[in-house]
């Protein structure tokens, strides 16, 4: 009976919990029609007046979203897990990315320990407006001494401001003595089991946290949610105990699937996935890393994060992330980098958020203040835009007289894309009196292309 | 309620295709590396990118590697096949771009035929950034090893009849049809190319690639729904195996590229660039890539254990 509560009802389930007025209150022209679109979570229980309570109860459980939303972290340092919808992006959006983490081990030696130190503190930059920075360092108590952990948790939390710390380990007395000393940064506890869940449930319950199952296997995990969830605890973060990539990947792609194609709602928790201990290359890691960015993990624990890392990583995440329905577009206008005047160097690139942040950051390394125009490029990349015929001479003129460039602006000379140098004469035709310069075709190489064109126009 | 594994059984199933003599791409009626579901096919292939030209604008790191051998297509080859053992070589005709050196088609198809006779592995023929001398050039290498069942790579919309009708059909190669990252543009030229003569089981497809944080989410969407279409609604006009050039993409961007002076809070250039190569290869793996074409031997090395452990 348990199990049964915890799948979704289907729209017959849920007529047969309704009045059957057909009084259309709720807006629908039948009580099957309110069901049926109430299983599809498009409408909620309180919209029928007539419903008896128990029955609303019921129904607010059975439409509840399939994958549980969970959080961890305290303050501005507060994340959001799981209550994903969808197992492929382009079916609707992945909303919660998955958060990576750096593991600590208590029997590592000090050089080790500060060498992470240093790379978390170190890989911290800004991409596309989002702030990159590695989330977790995960604690694991080899060493059995309550001390050495907690010594161990206060060094790295005290020296990484940013991270929230996720306590391994499977030893009550241990998990409750390092909760308690960390509580105000909203840790994750990990380390639930067949045996000791209801001492770890207790700690958990105890300060509010997000606590980490572990099992053999699949089936045993399964059981022992259940077993957690009997208990009223349900902030929970699944680990089916793979420890081989393949073992794993089975084990993030089916948790997911039996809550989201199952509707079973007992694995309808995000999942976390120790890559540190499948791989003992730092490139395997971030190969394992990948695939499970894609395909569905929540936590990524990681060895280490250096730049190597985390460039690719955090970048993939980014992507794989981006809401399809929502392109990230920027804003047409002329934009002022640096202390530019009128005579500063003029380019003009696309309006896709992609593609102008990495200009702009290219243009600001250079240390060359400057202008960038953006034309209605349709929200494209360079090379997409001009494919698609969204950006050209006429497109580009335009927002030269628009943005009303020739009154703001000394120059006459535009810097255009070098993947688009063709479109060169075309715009000097359309702009009597400018001239157009080709650029680079990677924003890569802009300042050395920007401080030698300010060095040119000098002389 | 005990567990219950789920598991998605689909009705298509992706068509095996055969390169060189014996190299087996695609044959999956899965996703991508789910093995606990069914039958995963062949193992994905993974390549070696040579150029036929010196790699003047490679990062240093790799023209340490490569320099002593690039001067010589057929040597370049023989080194990467006997110290990094890849399925396949492609070799990029970089230098019969008109802007460039403007090799001729004949010269193109003669070191073709070298690296055909000396190289024990199957080729993968990728061209320059010219559509139009791709196809002369194309023609001209299909020609010359006619029946060996070598990739092309690519033929698009502006060319496809040239090098369907020449590599596909009158010279038994395989076509590569390329699209760009759109799912109904795949579908409407691996058609044109079937109808022109070309048989499906001679043709793989490159619907997009891109580096990981460069429009990297519409290459996955778009393989993600190319899979689905193929074996969820058996659409037998998309269960051509794809190929991924990994490395066209990933050299370029600048993650790879920067210098350690440039960015000295990045660290080590070279580490980056096998990073970024192999993130954007496991990435497109996952999404259903059945061959990647890489440049860095610790990519190779570390993209082929990757699949030997998911397989
Ligand atoms: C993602 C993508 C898409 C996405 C669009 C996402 C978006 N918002 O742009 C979608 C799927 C929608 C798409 C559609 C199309 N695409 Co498209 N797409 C790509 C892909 C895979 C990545 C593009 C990307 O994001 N690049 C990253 C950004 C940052 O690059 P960028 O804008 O060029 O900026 C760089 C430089 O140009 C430079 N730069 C930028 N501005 C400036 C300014 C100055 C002054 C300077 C100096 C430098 C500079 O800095 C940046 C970093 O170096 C590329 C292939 C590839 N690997 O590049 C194809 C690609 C661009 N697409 C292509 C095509 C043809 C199309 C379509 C026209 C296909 C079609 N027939 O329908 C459509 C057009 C859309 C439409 N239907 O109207 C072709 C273009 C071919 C060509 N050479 O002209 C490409 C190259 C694929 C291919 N090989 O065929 N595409
Ligand atoms: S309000 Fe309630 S009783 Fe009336 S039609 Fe809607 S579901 Fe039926």
């Amino acid at each position: 009976m348990m199990g049964e509560m915890n799948m979704a009802l289907n729209g017959m389930e849920i007529y047969k919990m309704l009045p059957k007025k057909n009084c259309k209150e709720c807006g629908f022209p039948t009580c099957l029609a309110f069901a049926m679109k109430l299983a599809q979570g498009g409408t909620q229980a309180e919209k029928c007046p007539y419903m008896s309570d128990e029955a609303k109860g019921k129904l607010a459980e059975a439409t509840a979203p399939p994958m549980r939303t969970v959080t961890f972290g305290a303050g501005e340092r507060t994340y959001s897990l799981g209550g994903e919808t969808v197992l492929f992006r382009h079916e609707k959006t992945f909303v919660n990315r998955p958060r990576f983490a750096v593991m600590f081990d208590d029997a590592e030696n000090a050089d080790e320990v500060a060498k992470k130190i240093n790379h978390i503190n170190s890989v911290n930059y800004t991409r596309i407006s989002e702030e990159m920075y590695v989330e977790i360092a995960a604690f694991r108590c080899s060493s059995q001494d309550k001390q050495k952990f907690i010594s161990l948790i206060k060094k790295v939390t005290s020296e990484c401001k940013k991270v929230v710390p996720m306590i391994i380990s499977e030893d009550p007395d241990i998990a409750s003595a390092a909760a308690e000393e960390f509580a105000a940064l909203g840790p994750i506890i990990y380390g639930a089991n067949e045996q000791n869940c209801e001492a770890m449930v207790g700690i958990a319950k105890k300060h509010n946290l997000l606590l980490g199952v572990k099992a053999e296997n699949q089936a045993k995990l399964y059981d022992t949610v259940q077993k957690i969830q009997n208990m009223g605890y349900k902030e929970l973060l699944l680990d089916a105990g793979g420890r081989s990539l393949k073992n794993a990947f089975d084990d993030a792609v089916n948790i997911r699937r039996t809550a989201l194609l199952s509707k079973d709602r007992t694995f309808g928790y995000p999942t976390v996935t120790f890559v540190c201990d499948m791989a003992q290359d730092k490139m395997m890691e971030v190969a394992m890393a990948t695939l499970f960015v894609e395909k569905y993990a929540s936590i990524i624990v990681l060895s280490d994060m250096d730049y190597s890392m985390a460039l690719p990583l955090f970048a993939l995440r980014q992507n794989i992330y981006t809401d399809p329905q929502r392109p990230m577009r920027i804003e047409q206008g002329i934009y002022k980098i640096g202390q530019a005047d009128e005579s500063s160097p003029l380019l003009v690139t696309v309006d896709f958020a992609l593609t102008y942040f990495i200009v702009s950051g290219e243009v600001e390394r250079s240390k060359v203040p400057s202008w960038i125009l953006i034309p209605d490029a349709g929200g494209y990349s360079v090379l997409t835009a001009w494919a698609s015929g969204k950006l050209n001479a006429k497109s580009i003129a335009k927002a030269i007289k628009d943005f009303e460039v020739e009154g703001k602006l000394k120059t006459r000379e535009l810097i255009i894309p070098g993947k688009v140098a063709v479109l060169k004469s075309d715009i000097e035709d359309e702009l009597p009196g400018w001239k157009v310069i080709v650029g680079t075709r990677e924003a890569a190489s802009l300042p050395a292309f920007l401080k030698d064109y300010r060095q040119k126009s000098a002389s | 309620m005990a567990y219950k594994k789920p598991s998605q059984k689909f009705s298509g199933k992706i068509r095996e295709v055969t390169v060189g003599s014996g190299l087996k791409l695609g044959g999956e009626s899965v996703l991508p590396f789910y093995k606990f579901d069914g039958d995963t096919g062949a193992k994905p292939a993974v390549g070696m990118e040579i150029w036929d030209v010196f790699p003047e604008s490679w990062p240093q790191s790799l023209k340490d590697i490569f320099g002593p051998y690039a001067d010589d297509p057929v040597k370049w080859a023989k080194f990467c096949v006997e110290k990094y053992n890849p399925d396949f070589i492609c070799i990029k005709f970089e230098g019969a771009n008109p802007e460039g050196d403007d090799r001729s088609p004949e010269d193109c198809a003669r070191i073709a035929e070298r690296l055909a006779g000396e190289v024990p592995v199957p080729l993968v023929i990728a061209g320059c950034d010219s559509d139009e001398k791709n196809a002369k050039v194309f023609t001209k290498v299909a020609e010359a090893l006619p029946d060996k069942n070598y990739v092309f790579l690519s033929a698009i919309e502006a060319n496809y009849k040239e090098i369907g009708a020449a590599c596909g059909m009158a010279y038994g190669n395989i076509v590569s049809a390329e699209s760009s990252v759109d799912l109904n543009l795949a579908k409407q030229l691996n058609i044109l190319i079937t109808q022109l003569g070309v048989k499906p089981e001679k043709m793989v497809m490159n619907p997009g690639c891109a580096a990981v944080g460069y429009g990297f989410e519409y290459v996955v969407t778009t393989m993600d729904r190319i899979k689905l279409a193929a074996l969820d609604q058996n659409d037998s006009t998309l269960q051509m195996p794809i190929i991924s050039p990994v490395s066209f993409e990933t050299w370029k961007a600048k993650e790879a590229i920067a210098t350690e002076e440039d960015m000295p809070e990045w660290g080590g250039q070279e580490e980056r660039g096998i990073a970024m190569e192999v993130s954007t290869a496991a990435g497109v793996l996952a999404a259903g890539s059945n061959a990647v074409i890489l440049r860095h031997p610790k990519s190779v090395e570390v993209i082929r254990k990757f699949i030997d452990e998911l397989l």
